[in-house]
């Protein structure tokens, strides 16, 4: 418990608030970091996994990936590319794509799938093109579902964007490393303190666009089942 | 004019659902697909749009082989109305009825007035042009779904069961709507169902459906009452039997029709 006082403690500490290495300045890498990787991972994933659910093909292969990129050790990685490419922030970035490339596939396809096929043969027959079904159907209707999945990637490229620091004087892992080495545990305990926070920051802030990406359409059915549960004949008298 | 010439459709699992398939259907007329579940209703309807590719003969659409057009364009031109109304969730009443016109390059403000006087066509509100679809109850949402169906002012509408999900009442009201609609606007329409009543109601000509998807008899339905091509139509129309099976007793010097089960039906009218 005293340890954790301390943790605060450091954290609250006014000299760890400016100079080089602060903690603002070790924040905002560590977001810039997450960011980059996240920015990256959407490009390749995305596109991919709506590709899938729109055509309903390839999710074998997609799941089979996704599990054996989830099944690499993101430290075994990062060592790997750090001993490839040397050091600096490209192997940290390498790693954390890999391990948000997964979360973000399967939320676009698990997104595009959950729109009812009916909606979208009807929208085809309507005579909508391809591009304009995946753009005006189900991206709209699968968005929260997507969402999801950039939210969990984000989680996980925070927590373990802490492994930059292995490789290079960035992110907020720099003080775990560095209160590791030192033995100052209340440099450690208040970087990942830090770390923690960010993540949970990150994470309700995606919970917030989760549901305002619910299309209004959407929401309706939900408050019209909420309120005409008790009364179900209603619906049967047209 | 719709005409299909031999049409067969192999889906690749290898199930036959269309064989042989030779009807012609005027213009301005009601054509009513009949036939049991899986007798390759929907699958005929669907090749007039190309959602279905025939895997032999020809579909014609005026003279034109449909495999010959652009999908996308084909069914631009082409109303299409399904069971579950098929409506965008996310878009409003209004937005659905003007999507088409949109993607065909009319002005947002043209297209929505256009929807607006479409819902009057279709016998609803205007009020409602701002709800979505998840608050309209399922007769508002068919009539939702024909008014879609005839933005575009389509020659052809094609209609997949669209009255096969609401009750009994609102069935018989839609039918009538469908009936005076036909009456104004003429379209060439093409309907599904399994509903032989309904199709005796709403068809100029009937194409019976058996299983394997071949036609046993396209006819209309008079002549389909007066002489079924066969046992299986004669016993899928019920000629023999109940409302259908009618024939005339004297009472008190009036001449009274009376049904197969006895019931009486009506007077002959003088
Ligand atoms: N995409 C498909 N792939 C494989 N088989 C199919 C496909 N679509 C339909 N079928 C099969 O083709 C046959 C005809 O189907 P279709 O949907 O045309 O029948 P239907 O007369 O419309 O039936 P229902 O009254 O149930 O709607 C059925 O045996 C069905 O299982
Ligand atoms: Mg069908």
């Amino acid at each position: 418990m005293n340890l954790f006082v301390e943790g605060f403690a450091w954290i609250l500490d006014p000299a760890n608030w400016s100079g080089p290495g602060s903690i603002p300045e070790r924040l905002g890498q560590h977001l810039a970091v997450s960011a980059t990787v996240l920015l990256i991972a959407m490009v390749i994933a995305l596109p991919v996994g709506a590709l899938i659910g729109h055509t309903g093909r390839g999710r074998e292969a997609a799941v089979m990936v996704s599990g054996g990129l989830r099944a690499l050790p993101t430290l075994g990685v990062l060592t790997l590319f750090g001993l490839w490419i040397g050091i600096g922030l490209t192997a940290p970035i390498l790693a954390l794509v890999i391990l948000a490339i997964p979360p973000l596939l399967a939320g676009a396809y698990a997104g595009f799938e959950s729109v009812d096929r009916r909606t979208v043969d009807a929208a085809r027959a309507m005579g909508m093109r391809e591009l304009q079904i995946v753009g005006g159907v189900e991206l709209p209707l699968g968005l929260p579902i997507l969402v999801g999945g950039i939210r969990s990637a984000s989680v996980q490229i925070i927590a373990t964007a802490t492994l930059a620091a292995y490789l290079a004087d960035e992110g907020l892992g720099r003080y775990i490393f560095q209160g590791l080495k030192t033995r100052d545990y209340a440099e450690m305990l208040g970087g990942s303190i830090l770390v923690i926070a960010l993540a949970l920051v990150v994470d309700g802030c995606f919970a917030l666009v989760q549901r305002i990406v619910v299309p209004a359409g959407v929401r309706a059915t939900r408050t019209r089942e909420l309120r005409s549960r008790p009364a179900r004949s209603r619906a049967a008298t047209g | 004019m719709i005409e299909f010439r031999g049409v067969s459709k192999q889906y690749p699992d290898g199930t036959v659902a269309v064989e042989g398939v030779d009807i012609v259907i005027e213009p301005h007329t009601t054509t009513v697909l009949v036939g049991s579940s899986g007798s390759g209703k929907t699958t005929l309807l669907r090749m007039i749009n190309r959602m279905v590719d025939p895997t032999g003969g020809q579909v014609l659409i005026d003279g034109t082989d449909v495999a010959t057009v652009d999908p996308v364009r084909l069914r631009r031109g082409i109303g299409y109305v399904m069971q579950n109304s098929g409506l965008l969730p996310h878009r409003t009443v209004v937005d659905n009825v003007a999507t088409v016109p949109v993607l065909t390059g009319v002005s947002r403000k043209q297209a929505r007035a256009r929807a607006l006087e479409l819902l009057d066509t279709v016998g609803l509100e205007r009020s409602l042009a701002d709800k979505y679809p998840s608050q309209l109850s399922g007769g508002q949402q068919q009539r939702v779904g024909v008014a879609r169906g005839l933005a575009v002012d389509p020659n052809i509408l094609l209609m997949d069961e669209p009255f096969g999900a609401v009750d009994p009442i609102v069935r018989s009201e839609l039918q009538q709507e469908l009936l005076r609609l036909q009456g104004e606007l003429g379209k060439t329409v093409v309907f599904v169902t399994h509903d032989i009543d309904e199709a005796f109601l709403l068809g100029d000509q009937i194409v019976i459906m058996q299983q394997g998807g071949r036609i046993s008899q396209a006819a209309s339905p008079a002549e389909i009452l007066a002489a079924p091509a066969d046992a299986f139509v004669a016993d899928f129309v019920g000629a023999e039997r109940g409302k259908r099976s009618l024939h005339l007793t004297e009472v008190d010097g009036r001449t009274v029709v009376v049904d197969g089960d006895g019931r009486p039906a009506g007077v002959l009218a003088p």
